[in-house]
């Protein structure tokens, strides 16, 4: 936790630049929220829990459009507060989803927990309305470093491993934009964050493309995201899959819009995750493989570049957070209540937490676009600007995923956990029940939420950044949809015995790092013990000869004191190799905390120099 | 627990919810072959005018998506739990 007063520290600083401007950035009520939360009385935090985010939507709800917050910072401007159509849609919905989750997760006892979740979302809304690229790193980074958090928090071993992998990938990740953004500077002069030329892009432009498409985990970049969101807390998982795929989502359609591989990447990616997701046997990773699924909808329409297709991207990316925080709501609640989370552990639960498969099933419907849910009247504009635009393979690549979501989040999940075969040992049937209230609430609105977009869509399509012309409800679309679907299902039902799970686990891109990890703690093993054995031998051989000719003497001399020297060089070296090893994993937060202040010390170098 | 008395009660009765999705697909494909119900005006290809074109995708899709993930998973993807375990 060494790195969160160096964080918090940077973020007042910038606080106080911003207060001096009159233009209050929704992200600071957060960060002041959550450091005032563990000095609220126990009594109040309910209360608090429920204020803070409150006021920060109300605040974004209320902002008017424009430039705000602009602080002169050596010779460049730093905007903390570009408002306009399309930072105001994702951070309207960033804001809605902190309050749910808060709802979510408000009888968490540990402040800390809440602490780092709305630094998170701070981190969220401060890289929305960001105006600059070096305002948008910084908050960029923020994410990174409070969510993994929300991972650690779970208590495991197995969390701990996966949040040091997340916070390793996304300082690569980091790097990658930070070295982009110099690059970008160097060659333009200019720090603006504004769409970057597409159609003639230069290492600076693909640097910069990398550190984003990593955080929308598009493959081969993604195997971050199911190994972390499925290991995180019950309600940290609510957060983690709405705020940072989503953000990159919006910095790709302010940056990389028509560009045209992303339509490539997201076909596969939406293909990727459908197939990883019917070898899966844990249901939050499953949910994990289909954000990969759906983020691949999204950029897929950015890559295509057009109006309708940017605002598919928005609009699913609206529809997205509520949906899929809703799926992680359900899965989280069992997994909350029983302790369990895999398909081998649980099935039948029907009977004892009824509510929650109904709100599970409706973000289910919702993700599979149904009519009258809210993937329906998102997804298809995407679907439709990839026809338009002649793109017939991506259209239909498109489609065949959603035959794939419906497949696993729509029937896979509900089945398998609240049906099929009951799996549940005594001790999970026993403390499995409905979940506490407050749960179920943030279950039922954000459920209520997902229907009221599908049936009326004028109240997410006049939030959307470009008009609209576009009706879902169309015959033709409406048959089109339900035979793919319906048709889906009974596939489904005949191949059921395909589909049972296994309590298997799938090997992903993260092999060559988990992997590699274990090499290089093998390559600073094995040559000590190399060594110490080496030393060993020579002794050895070099102890016999003597034995062989000389007296009793020489023979105790070489047994005593060689030997024990040996073994005393031996078992230090031992010592030294455990504290080393110790030593890499306890020192890795101090070491990236220094490496990011030495990276912000580099870049101002930089800055001035040039 | 009304929601639970209604699911029990789906359930007890499975083969007529069964006989009645089987003739819900059915109506679905009929409805899409008439004209006046379903427009295939803005249809994007040709193959589209097929009636129940969308239901054989969906369904060949489906069959697809498992039978080719399951050789995928086969092929050394799918391991055992312990495989990252040292």
């Amino acid at each position: 936790m060494s790195d969160f007063p160096a964080v918090v520290g940077a973020l007042t600083s910038d606080a106080q630049t911003l207060a001096s401007g009159f233009w209050l950035h929704p992200a600071l009520i957060l960060l002041v929220g959550a450091l005032l939360l563990p000095l609220v009385p126990a009594r109040l935090r309910p209360g608090w829990l429920l204020l803070v985010p409150l006021l920060t939507f109300a605040r974004i709800f209320a902002m008017t459009k424009g430039t705000f917050g602009e602080v002169h910072f050596l010779q460049f401007t730093l905007v903390f507060g570009r408002v306009d159509a399309l930072s105001t849609v994702f951070a309207y919905i960033m804001g809605l989803m902190c309050l749910l989750g808060s709802l979510y997760g408000m009888h968490v006892q540990r402040a800390v927990e809440h602490m780092a979740a709305w630094i998170y979302v701070a981190g969220s809304l401060g890289a929305i309305f960001a105006g600059d690229l070096v305002t948008l790193f910084l908050f960029w980074e923020l994410m990174a470093l409070s969510s993994v958090f929300l991972i650690w928090f779970r208590g495991r071993s197995e969390s701990l491993g996966a949040g040091y992998r997340y916070l390793l990938v996304h300082m690569a990740g980091g790097v990658a934009l930070l070295a982009g953004i110099m690059l970008h500077y160097h060659a333009t002069g200019s720090m603006a964050f504004a769409a970057f030329d597409v159609k003639h892009p230069t290492t600076a432009t693909y640097l910069i493309m990398i550190g984003f498409i990593l955080n929308a985990a598009v493959p081969p970049l993604h195997a971050w995201l199911p190994d972390a969101y499925a290991e995180a807390t019950f309600n940290g998982s609510v957060f983690l899959c709405a705020f940072t795929t989503k953000t990159a989502v919006y910095a790709l359609c302010r940056g990389f819009a028509g560009m045209e591989i992303l339509v490539v990447l997201g076909v596969i990616m939406a293909l990727y995750g459908v197939v990883y997701a019917v070898l899966e046997n844990d249901s939050r990773r499953l949910l994990a493989y289909h954000i990969v699924s759906q983020v691949g909808y999204m950029v897929a329409g950015v890559g295509l570049g057009t109006e309708l297709a940017i605002n598919g991207a928005c609009a699913h990316a609206f529809a997205h957070i509520l949906y899929k925080g809703l799926l992680f709501m359900g899965c989280g609640s069992v997994l909350h209540m029983t302790g369990k989370s895999k398909f081998t552990d649980l099935g039948g639960l029907y009977q004892k937490m009824p509510w929650t498969f109904v709100f599970t099933l409706i973000g289910g419907l919702s993700i599979s676009a149904f009519p009258l849910f809210s993937g329906f009247v998102s997804k298809s504009m995407i679907v439709q600007a990839g026809f338009d635009d002649h793109k017939l393979w991506a259209a239909f690549g498109l489609m065949l995923a959603s035959a794939g979501t419906f497949l696993h989040t729509g029937l896979k999940v509900p089945y398998f956990i609240w049906f099929g075969k009951n799996h549940c040992s005594k001790e999970t049937w026993g403390r499995a029940a409905e979940p506490p209230w407050n749960m179920v609430a943030a279950m039922a609105i954000t459920a209520v939420l997902c229907i009221f977009i599908g049936c009326y869509t004028p109240y997410l399509y006049r939030m959307l950044p470009h008009p609209v012309q576009f009706e879902p409800y169309t015959s033709y679309h409406v048959s089109e949809t339900l035979q793919i679907l319906l048709f889906t299902g009974l596939g489904f039902f005949l191949l059921l015995k395909k589909l049972e799970p296994e309590a298997r686990i799938s090997l992903d891109l993260d092999w060559p790092y988990r992997i590699g990890g274990r090499a290089f703690l093998w390559l600073a093993q094995k040559p000590i013990q190399f060594i110490d054995n080496g030393v060993g031998e020579i002794y050895r051989v070099g102890g016999l000869l003597p034995l062989m000719i000389s007296a009793r003497l020489s023979a105790a001399f070489d047994n005593r004191i060689v030997d024990g020297a040996v073994d005393g060089f031996a078992a230090t070296f031992r010592q030294v190799g455990s504290r080393l090893r110790g030593a890499q994993r306890g020192a890795l937060q101090e070491s990236l905390t220094l490496a990011f202040g030495i990276a912000a010390v580099l870049i101002l170098i930089f800055v001035l120099t040039f | 627990m009304k929601l639970l008395r209604l699911i029990e009660f789906l359930r007890r009765h499975l083969k007529t919810v069964i006989r009645m999705c089987l003739a819900m697909l059915a109506l679905l494909v009929l409805v899409d072959a008439i004209p006046f119900f379903v427009d295939k005006h803005h249809a994007h290809t040709k193959a589209e005018h097929i009636p129940g074109f969308w239901a054989a995708f969906g369904f060949a899709g489906c069959v697809l998506i498992i039978l080719f993930s399951k050789a995928f998973g086969h092929a050394g993807i799918v391991n055992r739990e312990d495989y990252y375990d040292e």
